[in-house]
């Protein structure tokens, strides 16, 4: 013993240093101090003996050039934050990998069969509205109101992609004359969900595109129960963000630790109150006080991740000539 | 003058070394601008191609870019007037309060227009009272309105220090030639406009040319597409590296020819020395004239400090129980801009000094000084890929993170910092330069006995602006912080991405408040002793 102690004491800060640090690639909100992040890396790291890093690249859209650029010399072990809409695109790099956790038992309103990504929480879109108006039911009552929104721009914004993408999936050829029914109830464009989301808080404009469990974050962060989502007889899009392992890791089994751990209680538990998200798997504990208040769409819309990127080209031209008229 | 230039070598080898420094300076920038845009097009695949929507794009980026431009001057001629013969209480607050939009995040600014000018805005509401109906401020003239609300301050001040810059002596003349408001404005006030203006218009039409997110959210939907825009387009939407390096390329050379065109129509002032004695205005002071500078000066100020008022009422209940990290975060963005600072007086003198020495070949010299313009006109989204790339394979970037944000930032804010110094710096010259020359005073010693005392009120604005702008710029931070790495106006947008607006609301005001104490002690800092 007497050998032992220095020894020992010598021993701690070098096995600190000596942690294998996992790299998490993930977009800005995800680690803001009231974002999952700080939960998520205390829960992890008490469990896998390392040191998890997560770097923030914008959104899910930077996420995947952030990962282009860098190609196989990337530093990140993992990523997470890619949405359905960019899975397609992401798996074409060849940069990710396959993961190991076999057959996924999820809570998705939608079935999930994909070897490479996993999904760690989901939400639908949705136009979010103060409690005090008659909210329409439909993209037609909308057009035909006088209710002014606020969306994002689908070039630069991921919600913003989310809703051309709703508008396609529900009305398919006839999305251009959806389009421009809408074009006088658009108030404005913004580049990013923050600016239309200020605006809106702000009175400037009645609804605003957003997901139906934004009212979840008024009820109980602010104890605000005057936001509320539109349900839409259309059905409402969902979006799917999922995470995956980088190919060339060579932490490849620490990052499949990571992504196991993601589906568990101590990753999952925190989304809905810190994300503001569904969480992928839902916690023993259940969904926080205040969920079951929020618009549960009949209809879950979604385009297969291989059909995405085409119908998301087509979207684009059409949205473009009906609001640039 | 061969005879008296073989004299006098000190002098040569002098100018030498200050035409070295400029030019390492401008070379150091173009590497910047150019390498960064070059780093983005060498991992391009595919051709180069711009389809209908990028041309659509480049038209309207021009024509808002151009209107801003010449409202935001227009409108600052007439401020700058009454603001010059005037003097009042809380001018020097005024003044510097009236430059704070400039220095606003362009998402609190969006904000805070809204809150004033939008259908539910202020404006608005006393509209509804006489049974108005709201203002409509989107479309091309909200794009216009806010990038005037952006740069009028900045156009007031140059065509300020203008006026400033024209000597007592001439004031003194004019009252005892009987001279009337008219006459002044004739052959005093209309050389100082054709020496300023054009220079003045060209550093904000080059601001409006990479505007995106401003122009997108007042113009009202995808018809106000800039080039910024569709460079994030191709960026992130289809990832064509060769069609966002193209674009980037086009907003460089429409910002080239607009300075190349700048600078050839200004017509340099020769005012003449003066003893630097306060300006006293006769000429103004009838009730009328009283009333019309009250009236405008009144109107400029509201306009401008109407929405710094709504984003201040809005921050000022968060601000005390402000979370802990939002310090650390300013304390990150103070070093930054601090940085920022040091490294923009640097190259902006190296290159003033270059530009003023090289008067007599007007090719060499121009070439400097649009060096000095051009990065400004770089997209933020390709330098800082560019930047990324570049950085890439020889470090991390997320270690520099920090530094390249102050020396973007710093690049950025050199046209501002050049507008203030070289006009400056060639009145010194010739002012001074005879007699320096003849005192055989070179080097560092003229530097520091002539030059940078008679600078030292541009420079302090140009610190100044410099500072204010870095602080509350998002720059390229946003592609290279770690979580724990964030700036100010980095740590506002997370805010604003998790839904907290209020906190968001709360960091705005600090960045503001922050900001314009920067200004304020830099600014001031140059005036010392002077009469503003």
């Amino acid at each position: 013993m007497k050998y032992l102690l220095p020894l020992a004491l010598l021993a701690t800060p070098a096995l600190a240093q000596d942690r294998p640090v996992l790299t998490v690639y993930t977009y800005d909100s995800f680690v803001s101090d009231w974002g999952p992040g700080p939960a998520i890396e205390k829960a992890f790291e008490a469990e896998c003996a390392c040191d998890l890093q997560f770097v923030a690249a914008g959104d899910g859209a930077a996420l995947l050039a952030r990962l282009k650029l860098e190609g196989e010399r990337t530093r990140a072990d993992v990523v997470l934050g890619l949405d359905t809409n960019l899975t397609a695109a992401a798996a074409e790099t060849g940069l990710f990998g396959q993961h190991d956790l076999g057959d996924l038992s999820l809570d998705l309103p939608v079935d999930w069969e994909d070897d490479m990504f996993v999904p760690f929480d989901w939400g639908y879109f949705a136009f979010v509205h103060n409690t005090g108006i008659t909210p329409p039911t439909s993209f037609r009552e909308l057009a035909d109101s006088d209710l002014k929104i606020v969306i994002q721009d689908p070039r630069s914004s991921t919600p913003g992609l989310g809703l051309l993408l709703w508008v396609k999936a529900a009305y398919g050829d006839e999305a251009p004359a959806i389009w421009e029914g809408l074009v006088d109830n658009i108030l404005t464009v913004t580049k990013g969900w923050s600016e239309s989301y200020g605006m809106f808080t702000e009175g400037e404009a009645d609804m605003v595109l957003s997901y139906t469990t934004s009212p979840a974050y008024h009820l109980i962060a602010e104890e605000d129960d005057t936001k509320a989502a539109a349900p839409f007889t259309e059905g409402h899009y969902l979006q799917i963000e999922v995470a995956a392992t980088v190919a060339s890791s060579d932490r490849i089994d620490l990052a499949n630790d990571f992504l196991a751990f993601m589906l568990t209680d101590g990753f999952q538990s925190v989304i809905p109150t810190t994300n503001w998200m569904y969480p992928a798997v839902l916690p023993a504990a259940g969904l926080p006080k205040g969920f079951e208040t929020l618009t549960d769409p009949e209809t879950a819309l979604i385009f297969p991740a291989g059909e995405a990127e085409e119908a998301r080209d087509v979207a684009l031209a059409e949205w473009l000539t009906a609001l640039s008229r | 003058m061969k005879a008296r230039a073989k004299a006098a070598p000190p002098v040569r080898r002098d100018r030498g070394l200050a035409v070295w420094a400029g030019g390492l300076a401008a070379g150091f920038i173009l590497l910047l601008t150019f390498g960064s845009v070059v780093a983005v097009l060498s991992r391009a695949e595919g051709g180069l191609t711009l389809g209908a929507g990028d041309w659509a794009a480049i038209r309207f980026t021009v024509l808002q870019a151009a209107l801003s431009a010449a409202l935001s001057v227009g409108l600052a001629v007439p401020v700058a007037r009454a603001l010059a013969r005037r003097r009042f209480a809380g001018r020097a607050v005024l003044v510097t309060l009236m430059g704070a939009p400039f220095i606003l995040p362009v998402i609190v600014a969006v904000l805070g227009l809204v809150m004033v000018f939008g259908r539910a805005g202020w404006v608005s509401h006393l509209l509804a009272l006489f049974g108005l109906a709201p203002v409509n401020i989107y479309g091309l003239h909200g794009v216009v309105i806010a990038h005037v609300f952006f740069n009028l301050p900045l156009a007031t001040r140059l065509i300020l220090q203008g006026w400033l810059a024209i000597p007592a002596e001439r004031f003194r003349l004019a009252a005892t030639l009987g001279m009337g408001p008219g006459d002044i404005a004739r052959h005093l006030g209309r050389p100082m406009l054709r020496a300023t203006l054009p220079g003045a218009f060209m550093v904000i039409f080059l601001i409006c040319t990479t505007s995106f997110a401003v122009a997108l959210a007042l113009g009202g939907g995808p018809r106000a597409t800039t080039v910024e825009l569709a460079i994030y387009q191709a960026f992130r939407f289809d990832f064509d590296l060769s069609r966002a390096a193209l674009l980037a390329l086009i907003q460089l050379a429409i910002s080239g020819a607009a300075a190349l065109l700048a600078l050839w129509v200004a017509v340099p002032q020769a005012t003449g020395a003066g003893l630097d004695r306060t300006v006293e205005r006769w000429d103004a002071a009838t009730p009328g004239l009283r009333l019309l500078d009250g009236g405008l000066i009144a109107l400029a100020a509201l306009f401008l400090l109407l929405p710094l008022l709504a984003v201040a009422l809005r921050g000022l209940p968060e601000l005390a129980s402000l979370p802990a990290p939002v310090w650390a975060a300013a304390w990150r963005s103070l070093w930054v801009a601090g940085l920022s600072v040091v490294l923009a007086l640097t190259l902006a003198m190296a290159m003033t000094l270059a530009i003023t020495r090289l008067r007599h070949r007007p090719a060499l010299s121009r070439g400097v000084e649009v060096t000095g313009y051009l990065a400004v006109a770089v997209s933020p989204l390709v330098i800082g890929t560019g930047l990324f790339l570049i950085l890439f394979p020889l470090v991390d970037p997320v270690a520099l993170a920090l530094p390249v944000t102050a020396l973007v930032n710093a690049v950025m804010a050199l046209p501002f910092a050049l507008r203030a110094l070289v006009p400056a710096a060639a009145e010194v010259e010739s002012r001074f330069g005879p007699l320096a020359d003849s005192l055989g005073m070179t080097g560092l010693n003229r530097l520091r006995r002539l030059t940078l005392p008679r600078l030292r009120r541009p420079l302090g604005f140009a610190a100044a602006l410099t500072g204010a702008l870095s602080m509350g710029d998002l720059g390229v931070i946003a592609l290279f912080a770690d979580p724990d790495g964030a700036t100010l106006p980095l740590l506002l947008f997370r805010y604003m991405g998790s839904y907290r607006m209020e906190t968001a609301a709360g960091v705005a005001l600090l960045l503001l408040g922050l900001s314009l104490l920067i200004f304020w002690c830099l600014d001031r800092g140059g005036r010392v002793n002077a009469d503003l």
